[in-house]
């Protein structure tokens, strides 16, 4: 019933997606945009090949290394600044000012930094990711209900079992939001580091295959990634919409 | 100043001091940043050269039309959305995933579609800031209180009176937000496209730089784009607090 619904109305968008994908092919042409089937045969004979693998893991692991350190080191810091609210009020312009800054201008000083390769990445992509995590975390940490922390108290909860059965889930659904923000936001990063500077991991393949216009390559990748963002984000926002619902009355009865 | 502002303005410069002081005395070498006090004035250098300012105009006016195309377009679609609850379930999921997928792919394409010049690069920016815009526009009129659209009944305001003095200004915070980030990703989807596959503007001229080991060139025009995107922020940024402060919060 439900779930058919908000199944449904996706699938349309996107079936209509490829439809206007098609529609593209027939008016550009072969050496713009290649038509959607021969596209995904030559993604699926890609991956086929021994050559992609390594690129593949490449940049699996330097997303992989950059999202644990952004949902870490995000959540960490997130709770510090939440908890002290002298240092947070210190620190929430200067993160604003840095999460609206085309952090792109920055990726030359990074390679300085780090040197090109793999902890460029790395930090680059953590450096997308881990602004969100902390701001909503630290948001979730200062809003927790002063309530609940003196009820809390009341029944003499020891401090794990306050952590336990009061913060975590009073600010699970917040920060979870803050985690698939911070998911897409590393990914974006990862990718942008890769296609800049870079000998290895899809970025690479991507930029090698804009350079030699193979279209068919770019758009192979382009599938790849896309709908590997797609996927991990719808998978990510039912998770964090059922968090949400459970946590629903708390905010409405404010 | 409220105390935090007065912390903060101190930590900010004693920041800055602390890289001078390292640059200048060798604990950070310049192959990889240089002092603070060089890259203004190698800004200001750069600036009096007579090259750089087609670059900045090129990349400003990429950015000004992309802006205000994504501004007006995203509003636009974000208030269609809001309005048919049926198209926003079917979009929402993409307009989640949206900004995980690599844009600068599709650049090629536009290339091919658009020419070459700062059309496809407009047009990938636009397509880039848009969504930001689109999804600020949705929460804002879904945080319209009800009783705000109750009294509106009360007072019997047409559709369009209803939308324009009720609607909107509630919604203002989340539509200023959504401004800020349509401004940040225009920036970076102007100046990114420029960096990886263009042949003027400022982002080429960055990358450039960085390709010939010209450090200080770099961080001057660098400072430059900070300096501009945080200018554009800190005005949106005081109109909000008159606006809040108006409202009494």
């Amino acid at each position: 019933m439900m779930s058919l619904r908000s199944f449904r109305d996706p699938v349309l968008v996107a079936l209509s997606l490829v439809a206007l994908w098609q529609v593209l092919h027939h008016i550009a042409g072969d050496s713009a945009i290649t038509a959607p089937a021969p596209t995904l045969t030559h993604l699926w004979e890609m991956i086929g090949q021994a050559r992609f693998l390594p690129h593949l893991r490449e940049t699996g692991l330097a997303f992989l290394q950059a999202l644990a350190i952004a949902c870490g080191g995000g959540i960490l810091i997130g709770v510090v600044l939440g908890g002290h609210r002298l240092t947070g009020e210190v620190a929430e312009p200067i993160l604003v000012g840095l999460y609206s800054v085309p952090k792109i201008t920055l990726y030359p000083v990074i390679l300085l930094l780090f040197g090109l390769g793999m902890p460029a990445k790395v930090a680059f992509g953590a450096l997308h990711g881990i602004i969100p995590v902390v701001l909503f975390t630290m948001n979730a940490v200062r809003n927790v209900n002063r309530t609940y922390l003196r009820t809390g108290r009341t029944m003499r909860l020891a401090p794990m079992q306050t952590a336990w059965f009061i913060l975590i889930p009073a600010t699970l659904p917040e920060i979870f939001t803050g985690l698939r923000i911070g998911f897409s936001l590393t990914l974006l990063g990862t990718m942008l580091g890769e296609l800049f500077a870079s000998q290895r991991g899809l970025g690479f393949l991507l930029m090698t295959a804009i350079e030699l216009n193979d279209v068919k390559t770019i758009l192979a990748i382009a599938v790849l990634i896309s709908a590997f963002a797609v996927l991990c984000n719808a998978a990510l926002l039912a998770v964090d919409t059922r968090l949400h619902r459970g946590a629903a009355p708390e905010t409405s009865g404010k | 100043m409220k105390k935090a502002t007065w912390i903060r303005t101190v930590f900010l410069v004693g920041a800055l001091g602390a890289l001078e002081v390292a640059c200048r005395s060798g604990a950070i070498p310049a192959t990889m940043v240089t002092a603070p006090s060089a890259m203004v004035t190698t800004l200001v250098k750069t600036m009096q050269s007579d090259e750089i300012g087609g670059h900045i105009e090129q990349t400003l006016s990429a950015v000004a039309i992309a802006m205000a195309l994504s501004i007006t377009g995203g509003f636009a679609i974000g208030f269609i959305l809001n309005w048919f609850p049926v198209l926003r379930r079917a979009f929402a999921p993409f307009l989640a995933a949206y900004y995980a997928i690599p844009h600068f792919a599709f650049y090629p394409l536009l290339i091919v579609i658009f020419g070459l010049g700062s059309t496809p690069l407009i047009v990938l920016a636009t397509l880039f800031a848009m969504v930001a815009m689109i999804v600020a526009t949705m929460t804002g009129l879904d945080r319209v209180p009800r009783v705000l659209l109750k009294t509106a009944r009360i007072h019997r305001l047409s559709l369009l009176d209803e939308i324009w003095r009720v609607r909107l200004p509630a919604a203002a915070p989340h539509l200023l937000s959504g401004l800020k980030l349509a401004v940040a990703y225009s920036f970076i989807g102007v100046i990114a496209g420029e960096f990886i596959l263009s042949t003027s503007g400022i982002g080429h001229e960055i990358a450039f730089a960085y390709d010939n080991f010209d450090n200080p060139r770099m961080y001057a025009l660098i400072l430059f784009v900070l300096a501009i995107v945080t200018a554009f922020n800190m005005t949106v940024y005081a109109y909000e607090r008159r606006l809040m402060r108006r409202r009494g919060i």
